[in-house]
């Protein structure tokens, strides 16, 4: 494949992939709308467009029409700044995340004007040999942009909850982090594409299916996802955020499109957990693959994006379903309930692939 | 030749984010100066070939210790430095002193030491060997670190802790704080 074809190959996928990114982060805040609707008993958005689903376009359209107040009082380089950060760490992760098998289209001829040369590119961005630790790095720097925020808005009640949060997401990260463990102790690499294609070889029941392929799997499972859903501020760990219906919060000083930087960011970051989570634990784009080539090139996208619909489903119902935390407990149960089980879980996992190998 | 431009940007970047670390006088505005630091070692690494290194400072540095850098001033609400006399002093003798000083390092490492030049992959530096240096041949470093580590946080608990706290626990007196109470224990 000339270097020609590769680049323009690359860019088609970057641009359809954060295409589709950005209009599941919009879609994701109707499926919230919706389910949380649902839950407590009433419609949600139904009036615009066929079962509300032109909401993210009105919404999006509000935002940008809506004005975007900069306060004198506010430190205007970070001000600026803090949603880009924000943005940028919650997109940059879904460059390693692999979709699929690979795409295989034969050479083609158009006419006799040119030919599309032969195709045969993996349904990724990139499959860097250390995909998840970038994955890491990149949740880390995104808790810049929380801390930023709440500082630039020279706001007492921005700083103390921008603090907050970032203190919140610092101390989970440890945990999120420790959990993986497991799971590359299983797979014996970083990247992400490795690390499903070492889960191919299950079937699927109940005894084999990828979570109960590390051993301790759901133990793993269960503490990456509460350490996820706090690192992403989401309910029963979002007094961050719900603090900011009592007083402020890091957001606040923000209006239009900036908050809407903020608001995206969230329900990107939702989506990275919830691709991690099925790349990981619930075996990617494996699934029950049949039919001609065409469809068996497409069947594992539909798949991965069947699982990734239901982590982000499981986000809405338990956000609508629990209670939140108070700020000392959510602080003691990540450092002295998730920290040590993350930790007993690698020593018991490590002794276990050590004993039976 | 690519590779020489992309080592000489991160490399111009790092120095200049250190520089701007110095010059700045809000102590916020050094701190992202440090993150610029640290990411573009993390990029220098990369070019170095041993990216799982570049990850972890990533990671570690840039994504944990640089966030507690910037918490801590927040919370201590640091102003901007002022510039008195002595700085200025300072600033005058310092500037060209750490200028001569970096260009005789410089000068010594490029025409006084005998290493060649390193390409990339020459040096094995995945996980794995890594993993197999750090837990073989270096574990009694790795071990003393963490001890080290935990002295450091519970110096940190104890300067940390409030005085009465720390009197309670050596049975030594508390600060007279209320003299009323001792008075009425007194008249008993």
């Amino acid at each position: 494949m000339s270097i020609a074809t590769f680049l323009i190959i690359s860019i088609i996928k970057s641009i359809a992939v954060i295409g589709v990114l950005l209009t599941a982060v919009a879609y994701s805040v109707w499926l919230e709308r919706k389910v949380s609707a649902h839950i407590q008993n009433r419609w949600g958005p139904t009036r615009v467009g066929p079962f509300g689903l032109l909401q993210p376009l009105a919404d999006g359209a509000k935002f940008i029409f809506k004005e975007d107040l900069t306060q004198p009082h506010v430190y205007k380089p970070l001000y600026i700044a803090a949603p880009m950060i924000a943005m940028i760490f919650a997109i940059t992760s879904i460059s390693v995340v692999p979709f699929g098998n690979s795409i295989y289209i034969p050479e083609t001829h158009v006419g006799h004007l040119f030919t599309i040369p032969e195709i045969d590119t993996p349904l990724e961005i990139t499959d860097l040999n250390i995909g998840l630790l970038l994955i890491l790095g990149v949740t880390s720097m995104g808790v810049y942009g929380v801390a930023l925020a709440g500082w630039a808005s020279n706001n007492k009640y921005s700083l103390l909850g921008g603090l907050r949060a970032s203190a919140q997401m610092i101390s989970y990260e440890v945990s999120l982090g420790l959990s993986l463990i497991p799971v590359l102790i299983k797979s014996g690499s970083f990247s992400l594409r490795t690390i499903v294609e070492s889960q191919a070889h299950l079937h699927w029941n109940v005894w084999s299916c990828p979570v109960w392929y590390v051993p301790l799997g759901p133990i793993a499972f269960f503490t990456y996802l509460i350490s996820a859903y706090a690192e992403t501020n989401r309910t029963p760990f979002d007094l961050p955020e719900a603090e900011s219906e009592l007083v402020a919060g890091y957001h606040t000083e923000y209006s239009a499109m900036k908050f809407a930087m903020f608001f995206m960011a969230e329900y990107a970051n939702m989506v990275t957990v919830a691709c991690l989570a099925t790349l990981l634990f619930f075996g990617g784009w494996l699934g029950p693959v049949f039919g001609p080539p065409i469809l068996a090139m497409v069947l594992p996208i539909l798949w991965f994006c069947l699982k990734v619909f239901f982590f982000m489903f499981l986000y809405v119902w338990v956000r609508w379903t629990l209670p939140r935390f108070r700020y000392d407990q959510l602080m003691a149960f990540g450092w002295k309930v998730l920290l040590p089980l993350a930790v007993a879980n690698i020593v018991l996992t490590s002794l276990y692939v050590a004993l039976t190998s | 030749m690519l590779h020489l431009i992309l080592f000489l940007f991160f490399g111009l970047l790092c120095v200049a984010g250190a520089i701007n670390l110095l010059a700045q006088s809000h102590p916020i505005n050094s701190a992202l100066s440090l993150i610029v630091v640290m990411g573009s070692l993390a990029a220098e690494y990369l070019l170095l070939g041993a990216e799982f290194l570049a990850a972890v400072q990533v990671i570690v540095y840039a994504g944990a210790i640089m966030v507690l850098f910037v918490i801590t001033i927040m919370l201590l609400n640091a102003g901007a430095e002022e510039r008195t006399k002595g700085s200025r002093v300072a600033i005058l003798l310092g500037v060209p002193g750490a200028v001569i000083g970096a260009v005789l390092v410089v000068w010594t490492l490029l025409f006084r030491s005998n290493t060649s030049a390193v390409t990339i992959g020459a040096l094995p530096g995945g996980p794995q060997e890594i993993a197999r240096l750090l837990f073989h041949q270096f574990l009694l470093p790795f071990e003393i670190t963490s001890v080290l580590i935990l002295i450091a946080i519970m110096g940190a608990v104890v300067l940390a802790s409030r005085p009465d706290a720390v009197a309670k626990r050596h049975h030594t007196e508390a600060p007279k704080a209320m003299p009323e109470l001792v008075g009425a224990g007194k008249e008993h």
